[in-house]
């Protein structure tokens, strides 16, 4: 199954490097999540993703410009006040939308991050524009939460719409790079729960060595549902269930059985 | 003749206060002094506590089933011949071989009794609603002899103030219910024993043998001798129980006795909208200690002990009305107990029977009452805090109040009375004033004071705004006028209510329990902080038109553009809510005279009241709809603190305890799953979000962690969750006992569009 889901047109803004005063695109910020890196969170999304996962829970991230445009001392004010509170009870992340399609702003934003406030800085992302970047560019990250998909080619083509190497590029980027890694992996029925599926991508994980100190197994859910009317896209899982607890811990212990830390 | 004619003093043969401290304490009432010299700071974790033993399991599986025949009928039983008071019923018993604490209100469990000094409607409406017939003897007596507090009250009030109440600008007055949240310090009882209080109570009183004899003096002499015969009332009903509370308690399980046999005298004399405990939990931990310590008691046998008491105090009971329950939500009681909290020396007052009241959850499963109140502190240890966060996670029974905020005002030994309110126990005590509606007082100051709902005249001396767009120089202008007739009316309405409820209803137990010359405090409040900051934010920030109705007043509002909410953490608002709060408090300091020399406060508490004040208040400029329920407490508006719970956490740390004495409420829900992915990461970040927030100087968090479908199906199918608790605004319910639209409201609230 494919997708004739046109790229994403618009290039992001630019900016200058290590530029304070540039812009980029928010699409909301949410001041305490609790799952999106370790412990309390400020996780900013950002507009603007290439991929169209056909579970995406957040559509309404996908163009850039459904965010508002915001620059790096917008979003510098708006975790300043928190600072003292996160820097003991977690950090900022940065998710989306993928917030790589927007680099420039987003390595701003972290520099300054780390630069005014020492906070631990991740970032959650696909890894597919990685390539985009510099190594210094993963310098303010402290880690990364890297969203594989699927561990099949065609199957994460079909899922994603986007080629699957450039993610597993990035992740043996970030080995070589040395970055902490956080895996995470969306349990759909159907698409993503086979045994062998699962098996491969643990094995996969598992191969990237002590990089990797922790992989998420997350359940699909339905609650981005409502999400879908407005991105004139049919929504095709809107028959997938979620999967049962259960099933959840035994993807979790196919990860722990090769030496991984699951959850 | 008066009380003081005699009394005797029977020494014990052994000697109760072996092995404690030779202090100050000893020669004087003094409790603090006791519990510093002679308590042991526990800094561990979990790990020792005990599981209910097959007794306890048993007793609380006889109090479920009679819970659940409660639930059926709305009220069990009544004992509706006899006027309730300390000693008017026998002895009753749950289960007697069985019970290790004994006491109950009645004769038997869940049997409420009428207690008509606050008021003969009350109990004819509470007894009619359910089914009961009311006792001809008692309506003749309280409408022929005896005067209740309510027609006290009814026989002063002026028509500016009958005008406000009928309106909802003011709601919730104790002037029809008893006024509670009186803490008597019910460890006295323990500690010293009836005969000691009573010789303390006879010193009082003849120490002003030779004051001048007015009027102040006079009333207190009265109370002094009516406190002294509530002593010894209390010891009379103890010895019904076969309990001798002459001396000091010499046991562990004589400390619970003497303790709850002092609450239990004082929740059969008054129904007080709360009747809180106090902070007995370290106090009963010297006994437990020093038990233990001798082989006299095991950990299995302490637990036991704390989780009878906490059976007990989750059957307190009293004969209230539908409506009354409406505007407070289920049937509340506020058995509030204060746990932890560090103590002025620094050493955390966190014992090991902190730990055992919250264990009470899991043995006994959840429960809204007694109203454990953590009393936090950045500084308290780990263990406990993990522990606290634990329970939260739980079963959403705990609620948090700030220690570092509060021990510099009150020192290290104060409870909190109902929801929020710190006093010093003993030795404080607070006249409760419900709570002024901001946010019809903003519309009456938009409509020269019409209420916008009724068409009356209420606030009169107003005049209305004319213009088209609601311009924020002129609103700012009226409202501070709207405000200042309204701190007027409200503050006479109070001095008259509590005039009134030491006439004809006063707390002689409570008050005996208590030092001769305490400090009072007049506890105003207010509602609509939100709504008024986010109304006012509006016409600064946006463009705010009136819309009028045929008669000219002002019925609805358009917004154009977008205005900067309360709970984003954006100062442009949070300014507004805090110049709010610290204005209605300058405006109620000002007033002339408060009865007895009370000092005046303020609360940012609505309890569940929310629901009613939004019905009452039409339709506001920050684009709420008439009827909409406001924000509990100090809460945001429902879904517009769109930056998550910790942002709304800071806007609503910004306003100033200073400003709001009586304290600031918040109320913030999540699920558990959205609190971290394990066990051990929920229980983490939310000790640490806690922290944050104690930090940043928040006053109180109710913590839910609640799963939506769980809400919904207890909607359904509420026979299967007797037990599910949620906090709302101050202290925690029933889920199933709340009306549907405080269900709905609590469902909406918790989970918003982000989920």
């Amino acid at each position: 199954m494919t997708f004739d889901l046109p790229r994403a047109r618009i290039e992001p803004p630019l900016c200058a490097p290590h530029a304070a005063a540039c812009h980029g695109f928010l699409h909301s910020l949410e001041s305490g999540a609790a799952v999106d890196g370790p412990g309390m969170r400020f996780v900013f999304f950002l507009s603007g993703c290439q991929f169209r996962c056909l579970y995406c829970h957040n559509p309404d991230t996908w163009k850039l410009h459904n965010g508002r445009e915001v620059s790096v001392e917008d979003l510098l004010a708006e975790v300043a006040p928190l600072a003292s509170f996160l820097k003991f009870a977690g950090g900022v992340t940065f998710s989306g939308g993928e917030p790589m399609m927007q680099a420039e702003f987003v390595n701003a934003t972290a520099r300054e991050i780390k630069a005014r406030l020492g906070l631990h800085v991740a970032l959650d992302t696909q890894g597919h524009l990685h390539a985009r970047v510099a190594d210094d560019w993963f310098d303010p990250i402290d880690l990364v939460m890297l969203d594989i998909k699927h561990i099949d080619p065609e199957r994460h083509q079909a899922l994603t719409a986007q080629a699957l190497k450039p993610t597993l590029d990035c992740a043996a980027r970030m080995v070589r790079l040395g970055k902490k890694m956080r895996i995470r992996y969306v349990l759909v029925p159907g698409w993503t729960d086979g045994a062998d599926e699962v098996a491969r991508m643990a094995d996969y994980v598992a191969s990237l060595g002590p990089s990797v100190e922790l992989v998420e197994v997350l359940p699909f859910h339905q609650l981005g549902r409502a999400k879908w009317a407005g991105v004139g896209t049919a929504y095709q899982l809107s028959d997938t269930p979620t999967p049962s607890p259960d099933e959840a811990e035994a993807a979790r212990a196919v990860f722990r059985a090769r030496g991984l830390i699951a959850c | 003749m008066n009380a003081f004619t005699e009394t005797s003093i029977n020494r014990p043969l052994i000697d109760p206060w072996e092995g404690f401290s030779e202090g100050k304490w000893r020669e004087m009432i003094d409790l603090r002094g006791f519990i510093q010299e002679n308590y042991t700071p526990y800094e561990g974790d979990a790990a020792f506590l005990a599981g209910p033993t097959a007794r306890t399991t048993k007793l609380w599986a006889d109090i479920a089933a009679l819970l659940k025949l409660e639930r059926e009928k709305g009220v069990l039983d009544v004992s509706a011949d006899r006027p309730s008071s300390i000693t008017a019923h026998d002895a009753g018993y749950i289960d007697r071989a069985n019970e290790l604490i004994v006491g109950l209100q009645t004769d038997a469990p869940l049997k409420r009794a009428i207690m008509p000094n606050g008021g003969l409607r009350m109990v004819e409406a509470g007894l009619k609603a359910y089914g009961f017939d009311s006792d001809a003897t008692v309506a003749e007596i309280w409408t022929k002899y005896r005067k209740s507090h309510n027609q006290g009250v009814f026989d002063t009030y002026s028509p500016d103030i009958l005008a406000a109440r009928k309106s909802g600008v003011i709601t919730g007055l104790p002037d029809a219910y008893g006024r509670g949240r009186i803490i008597g310090d019910y460890r006295r009882v323990a500690l010293y024993g009836i005969d000691r209080l009573k010789a303390a109570k006879q010193a009082e009183f003849h120490a002003l043998d030779d004051a001048v004899f007015d009027e102040a003096t006079l009333r207190l002499r009265e109370e002094l001798s009516e406190q002294f015969r509530a002593l010894e009332e209390l010891r009379e009903m103890a010895l019904k129980y076969g309990v001798d509370l002459s001396a000091p308690a010499v046991t562990a399980r004589e400390a619970v006795q003497a303790t709850y046999f002092g609450y239990l005298a004082a929740v059969k004399e008054q129904n007080g909208a709360a009747m809180s405990l106090g902070r007995v939990s370290t106090f009963l931990d010297i006994y437990f200690e020093r038990d233990l310590a001798a082989g006299r008691l095991t950990e299995a046998q302490a637990q036991e002990l704390i989780d009878d008491l906490v059976i007990k105090l989750r059957i307190i009971r009293f004969l209230r009305t539908p409506d009354y329950d409406a505007l407070f939500s289920g049937d509340p009681t506020w058995v509030t107990e204060a746990i932890g909290g560090m103590g002025e020396d620094g050493r955390t007052l966190v014992s090991k029977t902190s730990f055992r009241v919250l264990q009470t959850l899991y043995n006994l499963g959840p429960a809204p009452e007694p109203n454990l109140t953590v009393l936090w502190s950045v500084g308290l240890p780990r263990g406990f805090k993990d522990f606290c966060a634990k329970v939260s996670k739980d079963t959403s029974a705990i609620q948090y109040e700030n220690d570092d905020l509060m021990r510099p005002k009150w020192g290290d030994d104060y409870g909190i009375a109902c929801c929020v309110s710190a006093m010093r126990i003993g030795k404080q005590m607070q006249f409760f004033g419900a709570r002024a509606n901001l946010a019809k007082a903003l519309l009456y100051a938009i409509n020269g004071g019409v209420d916008e709902k009724s068409g009356a005249l209420v606030a009169k001396g107003l005049t209305p705004i004319t213009a088209e767009v609601l311009d924020y120089d002129e609103v700012m202008a009226k409202f501070d006028l709207s405000m200042d007739w309204l701190a007027k009316i409200y503050v006479k309405a109070l001095n008259a209510i509590h005039y009134m409820h030491d006439k004809y209803a006063y707390e002689r137990i409570e008050m005996a329990l208590h030092d001769r010359d305490i400090l009072r405090t007049m506890a105003c409040g207010i509602a609509g902080l939100s709504i008024v900051a986010d109304s006012l934010s509006a016409i600064k920030h946006a463009k705010v038109k009136v819309i009028r109705n045929a008669a000219g007043l002002a019925t609805d509002y358009e917004i154009e553009g977008d205005y900067p909410a309360f709970g984003n953490n954006d100062d442009r608002v949070d300014e507004i809510a805090v110049w709010l709060t610290e204005t209605f408090m300058k405006k109620v300091a000002r007033q002339p005279h408060f009865y007895r020399g009370a000092t005046p406060t303020q609360s940012i508490l609505t309890i569940t009241s929310n629901v009613v004040y939004g019905k009452k208040t039409g339709n506001t400029p920050d684009g709420r709809r008439a009827g909409a329920p406001f924000a509990p407490g100090a809460n945001p508006m429902n879904g517009r603190d769109k930056k998550g719970f910790v942002a709304a956490g800071a806007s609503v740390a910004k306003l100033p305890y200073e400003a709001a004495l009586d304290g600031i409420s918040w109320t913030a829900s999540a699920t558990p799953a959205s609190m971290g992915h394990t066990e051990a990461e929920q229980v983490t970040n939310l000790a640490n979000c806690l922290d944050g927030f104690c930090h940043a100087g928040g006053f109180h968090v109710n913590v839910n962690m609640l799963r939506r479908e769980t809400l919904e199906d207890a909607m359904a199918h509420p026979e299967a969750y007797p037990q599910l608790t949620v906090r709302v605004s101050g202290y925690a319910v029933n889920f199933v006992k709340l009306t549907r639209d405080q269900q709905l409201d609590v469902i909406s609230r918790t989970f918003h569009a982000s989920m």
